[in-house]
């Protein structure tokens, strides 16, 4: 007897099979999410057209469906993206019906408000700061939306859920809120605004594991193409884009090569990979030996340069 | 994939961070750029061993003081699960620091240097566990190597830190022993040689079949709506859900509710989690519910199973640990955030310090200092529908926020 009643039950929970399995990461990224929403007036979400940012998106959609994402999207732009990412932001940006803004690092040096960097490692990365708290003054946001990740360095390890920015977009990082439980304070004071990073606790690997389930659209330079590169202190460059300084010995050639992180064109660099498909991506992630942001020029000026930028302003 | 958050306890010298590179660097966690960057780290600093702490301690000040400030957190996986490290700082005047990782933790790892045994530092970590009933502890009797790997040395320590936990008020903590050597690598993710004595799993080993269960999942089903969901379209024009994340039990359609504070009654309609609904969701998702009867909600009602209703006081008695410079004082006014609800309160009087050293109860003066944990009583402007923190951890636990400059100043766990 006791058989066949073991046996209904199974038959009874496969004709009914609709209890919800929990991602613990992607519950805790849409709580988030609609904290956000529930404690702050005026919230953006700022988008790079990179993986990350296009996760939050997906998460955002799930967070609020049936109704739109209740916020804008917010692109700074360094003139120096991939178009592919350009091309790939407009389309989604279609696709979902909500706002962009976007805001120029050109004007801000147009302005005269910073000043380009020269010579062999010259990159605008550090120049988005000041054009990004421009642009939380101009529109007055309250809370902006990130797609940082703990894991991804060491001064990031550090950061906060809800992270508290001062009048001039500084991170106080000696004095920041405990977070306990998944209590966020979202308390602040006029003029001061919070950064909120719904995927701090996610993993590289996490990040690409849910593009893969969730079969979510990025742009095809994270898989594997033809390209003219060059070589230079062991990092692979892109060689087709002006923006890209290289120096005449600096020899051009052919390989197959994938992003890993798409940033800047001018410090991000390319890895040597065949994997043209998500599945192919994830399992070369999963073997990797090097870091993500190994391939990041950004964070090899010095041991502490990301937690110098986050104090200054940088996302 | 499972995800296992894990809080490590330990102070500066007993290996904290050599024990974290060592789980990262012997699961093959660490990147070839990373090792190296430590190599280097290590060979700046005149040291001729790798120093993991640089891989942990990720502020300039850290490193310069070579301590642990801050909680850290540290990622690796296994085929078998996700884990999170939040690595705290160990002295007394940390115990903020400690609280906040034990907060979000299901296991915790405390550090003891088997040289020194159980000593004051080791009362307090094992006092915070248990005041946050963190379920699962992992005693690591560290540096097995420098005492012979002696037994008799790791049972002393065994026997020292159950007579602690005698007195625990939490039965159902579950405690390991691990005689472990960070250093060497035994017993941390391999199996040594050096101690056919002890017959038990490694670190990981443990972790790796522990089962994974949220933290806020036990007790009953308490669903706080964070916001309310009205799309305004064609499609769904009539269309009002309740976002919230299920904390404890689970919510089936058809349940029979009540809302609080409004004590109105209905049942689940739906449940929405993004363009599907479900017949059941477990406590840990984060989804949207419909309901058969139109109610005015908004953020800060809370949901439960009309069979399930908490209690609801306007006064409440908290241990609190305190974590602002400004002291707690009787007469104080603070926001208290308990779930999704934001309420304005008053302390009405601090009735005992608990001492962390030794679990016991010593005068207060009526405050509570930076890092102090004691017994308050707190009147509210306005009900709050709790739990206590024994039954329902997400419904028993609030943080106090003061209104001045609005900085998390303690946290709550009510009696």
């Amino acid at each position: 007897m006791e058989t066949v009643t073991e046996e209904t039950q199974t038959k009874a929970a496969i004709s009914n099979p609709s209890v919800l399995e929990i991602n613990a990461l992607e519950s805790e990224a849409i709580y988030i999410f609609r904290e956000v929403v529930a404690q702050f007036e005026n919230p953006v979400l700022l988008f790079s057209g990179g993986k990350d940012s296009i996760t939050l998106v997906r998460l955002a959609q799930k967070a609020f469906f049936p109704a739109k994402i209740p916020f804008p999207l917010m692109h700074i732009d360094t003139g120096h993206n991939f178009p592919e990412t350009i091309a790939f932001r407009d389309k989604l940006v279609k696709e979902l019906g909500v706002e962009l803004i976007v805001r120029n690092v050109q004007d801000s040096i147009n302005e005269g408000k910073v000043v380009e960097e020269t010579g062999k490692y010259a990159s605008r990365n550090m120049l988005q700061t000041t054009t990004l708290l421009d642009a939380i003054e101009e529109f007055k946001f309250d809370a902006c939306i990130g797609g940082a990740r703990r894991d991804e360095e060491k001064a990031r390890a550090k950061e906060r859920i809800f992270s508290v920015r001062d009048d001039f977009g500084q991170w106080d990082e000696k004095n920041q809120r405990p977070e306990l439980f998944d209590l966020l304070n979202g308390e602040i004071e006029l003029g001061q605004n919070v950064r909120v990073f719904p995927i701090s606790n996610w993993t590289e690997l996490d990040v690409w594991s849910y593009i893969e389930k969730e079969r979510i659209e990025i742009p095809s330079i994270y898989f594997a193409h033809q390209r003219n590169i060059f070589v230079r202190d062991g990092l692979i460059w892109s060689a087709d884009d002006e923006v890209v300084f290289r120096a005449e010995d600096e020899l051009v050639e052919e390989k197959t090569v994938r992003f890993r992180t798409v940033g800047d064109m001018s410090c991000t660099a390319a890895v040597l990979s065949t994997a043209d498909t998500i599945e192919k991506v994830v399992s070369e992630i999963r073997e990797s030996k090097i870091s993500e942001r190994g391939a990041r020029i950004d964070d090899k000026r010095s041991e502490a340069a990301m937690e110098k930028r986050k104090q200054q302003g940088y996302f | 994939m499972e995800v296992l958050k894990i809080a490590t306890a330990g102070s500066v010298d007993d290996g904290k961070s050599t024990l974290i590179g060592r789980l990262l660097y012997d699961t093959k966690s660490l990147t070839d750029d990373k090792v190296e960057a430590i190599r280097k780290s290590s060979e700046q600093r005149g040291y001729d061993y790798l120093d993991f702490s640089f891989a942990t301690d990720g502020l300039v000040a850290e490193r310069e003081q070579g301590i642990t400030i801050d909680v850290a957190h540290i990622y690796f996986s296994t085929l078998n699960k996700s884990y999170i490290i939040a690595d705290t700082p160990g002295h007394v005047e940390y115990t903020r620091n400690m609280v906040t990782g034990a907060s979000t933790s299901q296991v915790a790892i405390i550090l003891i240097d088997a040289r020194k045994g159980v000593i004051e530092q080791t009362y307090r970590h094992f006092f915070i566990n248990n005041l946050l009933r963190v379920k699962d502890i992992i005693v690591a009797v560290n540096k097995m190597d420098l005492v012979e790997y002696s037994e008799e040395v790791f049972n002393e320590i065994k026997s020292d830190f159950e007579a602690l936990n005698a007195v625990s008020t939490y039965a159902e903590q579950q405690l390991t022993y691990i005689p472990v050597s960070a250093l060497k690598g035994d017993n941390i993710v391999d199996k040594t040689d050096a101690m056919p004595w002890y017959k038990g799993d490694t670190i990981l080993g443990h972790l790796e079949q522990l089962e994974v269960s949220d933290v806020q999942d036990g007790g009953q089903t308490r669903f706080a709506v964070q916001t309310v969901i009205r799309p305004k379209t064609e499609e769904y024009h009539d269309f009002r859900g309740f976002a919230g994340k299920i904390k404890g039990g689970k919510l089936t359609v058809g349940d029979k509710i009540t809302v609080l504070p409004s004590l109105t009654q209905s049942k689940v309609k739906e449940i929405y989690f993004f363009d599907k609904t479900y017949q059941e969701a477990a406590a840990g998702s984060s989804v949207v519910i419909t309901l058969e009867d139109e109610i005015n909600i908004t953020r800060g009602d809370m949901l439960v199973k009309s069979d399930e209703l908490p209690k609801i006081e306007k006064q409440i008695e908290a241990t609190v640990c305190w974590m602002d410079n400004k002291q707690l004082q009787p007469g104080a006014k603070y926001l208290i955030q308990h779930n999704t609800n934001k309420v304005l309160s008053k302390i009405d009087g601090v009735k005992h310090v608990i001492s962390t050293q030794y679990g016991s109860h010593q005068d207060a003066n009526n405050k509570l200092a930076l890092n102090e944990i004691g017994s308050v009583s707190i009147k509210l402007s306005k009900p709050i529908f709790y739990d206590s923190y024994q039954d329902n951890k997400a419904n028993g636990s609030f943080i106090l926020i003061d209104p001045q400059t609005n900085a998390t100043a303690g946290v709550g766990f009510i009696h």
